[in-house]
């Protein structure tokens, strides 16, 4: 979008009435996203600021101002840390998953075979089931005493999946990471179809190799789909809850309560609108902060983001 | 958008009173009642006849229902009454719950209705109003069945190793390791509805200490869950667990999908600590299991030494209808006739008792003699009848907020994750929230 309006500006300083009414008009197109931007975004966000500094159990109208207390009780409290540490547990043990297994599963699926096209389709399958017919149809198939362990008589499978906290988190990681996993093989399929191949032709011709191609050309060329699939990556599994909420409801006990689920219960089945709201500014200033890490790493070349496959 | 759609709505209701005609008194033609309850079977089956019936006894006045799981119904309620969308009949256990709506000022004060319909209120278990009455005022009408908890068995299992139901706690405990030798597990549990556990510990507290024990919890009395009966029973409670009394994997089975149950019709556990609604289920989808005979029950046995008396019970004794605060007063008059009429009718009683649960209508027992669950449904009354206390379930009688606090707690006790004196402390901070 910045290059987009910054391109009238080259135009030279020769014609600037025409410049400003240009600017002018280019502006107002920007206008329906920036109004749904302010009613969904802004205006919400501001609301829930509001909120985590009021006393209110979000049933009644009496809504009644209580300073800090709400930002004391959630601060002072242990589920606190424990849910932003099971929330960047979660986070980066998926990144680690999914983003080795993305590129290569990406860079095999921009081979031009039949083949590869055909399984392209077919690992794009998981995403489009929601998450929460995800999240059912892997509790029935976990289940210990009726899953797939003893229906099919595999001992191995027959394990507490998600009664035991640290297999609970794996099998988090691991659901997520097979729904999610074909989307960011996608990015990484567009991105490396975006390499100039005369690249690889003038790698072949000093003699690298195929392993030496890769780690030389393709995954520095990528630079910028790592960063734009970590972002999605990373701020998608801070706001991950569908998926827990109806897995494990954040339990066993509170091994998988991450902040969107421990904000959920505190607002809506312990009525404190307060410190959920607190828990929810907590969340966007996590995730405002990460993203802005992560452009940070990809350098401030904007010109380079025509490599950002999404 | 919103206009036409206003428009067309309205169009609609000024339509309805044109083509009755002639109406009589009450009820305006076209208003209709909203009314929203738990989808699972057999009930929902009852509670959508009742109000089949009473839409075709008054053509004029309809009630429009909505079905909702259990888990999800109790978030969507209080979003619903936050949000001033709630249905205009407001389904729920009542005790806490019920007291924060009025709190909130969302549900109808009902002490006035029902000192001038007597018999409505005369036609009603009396023990059945205490969950419905906040400081001192009725908000909510009794209805549906009294739901004690009861301890299943299954007699297969008994058979099996040779033993006898357990007449005492110590019973249980010597039972464990004779049905994990033989490969069943003792007992089902579905542990991440977290609710199922808490039975567990309703039954400790008032076996070991007597009722006064939860009793000075909810009087907001400070450190109540620091008796030493409390951490007793606490730590009672973990021992079963230790020596694995309870299915393996409970922590990840739920109670909404019935698959506790499963587990005992199907004869992997022994034993099952649950609602009395859970019968009606087991004999839907129990095979021959409840009519072959194989299902045993009884109250929960005495702990020795302990000060409770053993005929107590918990559970719900009853669910409960309020009426929105925010319904418009046609909508206000459809639910009261509800109330007054087809909700207490001889018919709902009657299917209520088909569905192996014993209504909060006076006089239901005229019912049983024909039904071949007589004697569950005698049982039921039975304990109803003999105890002395019938303990609302603790997390319908404390506050929203207590109550996800003590869930909480209540579950990572039973992951062995904390221990007595961690719980008492934790839940001791929220008394009297």
């Amino acid at each position: 979008m910045s290059t987009f309006v910054s391109v009238p500006s080259r135009g030279g300083r020769s014609a600037a009435a025409s410049r400003v009414r240009g600017n002018g008009s280019l502006a107002w197109l920007a206008v329906p996203a920036l109004v749904v931007f302010l009613i969904f975004a802004v205006i919400p966000l501001i609301g829930v600021l509001l909120l985590s500094f009021t006393t209110w159990d979000g049933l009644g109208p009496d809504i009644s101002f209580s300073g800090l207390t709400s930002w004391k009780s959630v601060l002072s409290d242990p589920g606190l840390p424990h849910a932003l540490w099971v929330t960047f547990l979660i986070m980066a043990l998926s990144w680690l998953v999914q983003t080795p297994a993305s590129i290569l599963i990406g860079v095999f699926l921009a081979g031009r075979q039949r083949y590869r096209e055909l399984l392209a389709v077919l690992y794009f399958i998981p995403l489009l089931l929601s998450s929460a017919a995800i999240a059912i149809t892997y509790k029935a198939l976990l289940d210990p005493n009726f899953g797939l362990g003893a229906g099919l008589g595999l001992d191995f499978l027959v394990q507490d999946w998600l009664g035991e906290g640290s297999l609970a988190v794996g099998v988090v990681i691991f659901i997520v990471s097979w729904q999610y996993i074909p989307f960011h093989s996608l990015l990484y399929q567009g991105g490396v179809r975006q390499i100039p191949r005369s690249m690889y032709e003038a790698a072949e011709l000093d003699g690298a190799g195929r392993v030496r191609q890769f780690f030389s050309i393709t995954l520095p060329q990528l630079k910028y789909t790592i960063i734009t699939s970590s972002t999605l990556m990373v701020v998608g599994s801070l706001t991950l809850f569908d998926l827990i909420f109806v897995l494990t409801a954040g339990g066993p006990g509170d091994a998988t309560r991450v902040l969107a689920v421990d904000m959920y219960k505190r607002g809506y089945n312990a009525n404190l609108m307060g410190p959920a709201s607190a828990i929810a500014v907590i969340l966007v200033l996590v995730g405002l902060a990460l993203a802005l890490f992560l452009r940070r790493l990809g350098g401030r070349d904007s010109s380079a983001s025509q490599l950002e496959g999404a | 958008m919103g206009l036409p759609l206003g428009a067309a709505l309205a169009a609609c209701g000024t339509s309805g009173p044109g083509t009755t005609g002639g109406g009589g008194q009450g009820g305006s033609g076209g208003a209709k009642a909203s009314y929203w309850f738990l989808s699972t079977e057999p009930q929902e089956g009852v509670r959508r006849r009742t109000a089949e019936r009473f839409n075709q006894a008054n053509p004029d006045g309809q009630i429009e229902f909505t079905t909702f799981q259990n888990d999800a119904f109790k978030t969507k309620i209080k979003t619903a009454i936050g949000a001033g969308e709630a249905p205009t009949i407001i389904w729920g256990w009542g005790g806490g719950g019920l007291r924060s709506y009025v709190q909130a000022g969302q549900v109808e004060d009902l002490t006035s209705w029902f000192d001038e319909n007597q018999a409505v209120k005369d036609a009603l278990f009396p023990s059945s109003f205490g969950a419905a009455t906040v400081d001192g005022k009725i908000y909510a009408m009794p209805c549906e069945t009294m739901q004690p908890i009861v301890l299943y068995y299954d007699k297969r299992a008994f058979d099996k190793i040779g033993a006898q139901p357990p007449e005492s706690w110590g019973d249980i405990m010597d039972l464990v390791p004779k049905f994990n030798a033989a490969g069943i597990a003792p007992f089902s549990l579905g542990g991440q509805s977290r609710w199922t556990n808490m039975m567990w510990l309703e039954f400790l507290f008032d076996r070991l200490g007597g009722p006064e024990v939860f009793q000075a919890v909810f009087d907001a009395e400070k450190d109540a869950w620091s008796h030493p009966d409390s951490i007793k029973a606490l730590t009672m409670m973990q021992d079963l667990i230790k020596a694995d009394g309870f299915i393996k994997g409970f922590s990840s089975v739920t109670a909404d999908s019935n698959a506790d149950q499963a587990l005992l019709y199907t004869g992997k556990a022994a034993m099952m600590l649950h609602g009395g609604w859970t019968y009606g289920s087991m004999k839907q989808d129990g095979g021959d299991f409840v009519s072959g005979g194989n299902l045993g029950y009884m109250n929960f046995p005495p702990i020795d030494g302990g000060k409770g008396d053993p005929g107590n019970t918990v559970g719900n004794p009853g669910q409960y209808m309020s009426i929105s605060s925010k319904a418009t007063p046609e909508q206000k008059e459809i639910a009261k006739k509800f109330f007054a009429t087809e909700l207490i009718s001889d018919t709902s009683a009657k299917e209520w008792v088909e569905t192996g649960a014993v209504p909060v209508i006076k006089g239901s027992e005229k019912h049983f003699g024909n039904s071949e669950d007589a004697d569950f449904l005698n049982f039921v009354v039975g304990i109803a009848n003999n105890a002395q206390v019938f303990q609302q379930s603790w997390d319908q009688a404390l506050s929203p907020t207590a109550a996800e606090v003590l869930l909480d707690n209540i579950a990572k006790l039973f992951q062995l994750s904390i221990g007595p004196e961690d719980f008492a402390s934790n839940m001791n901070a929220v008394i009297g929230k």
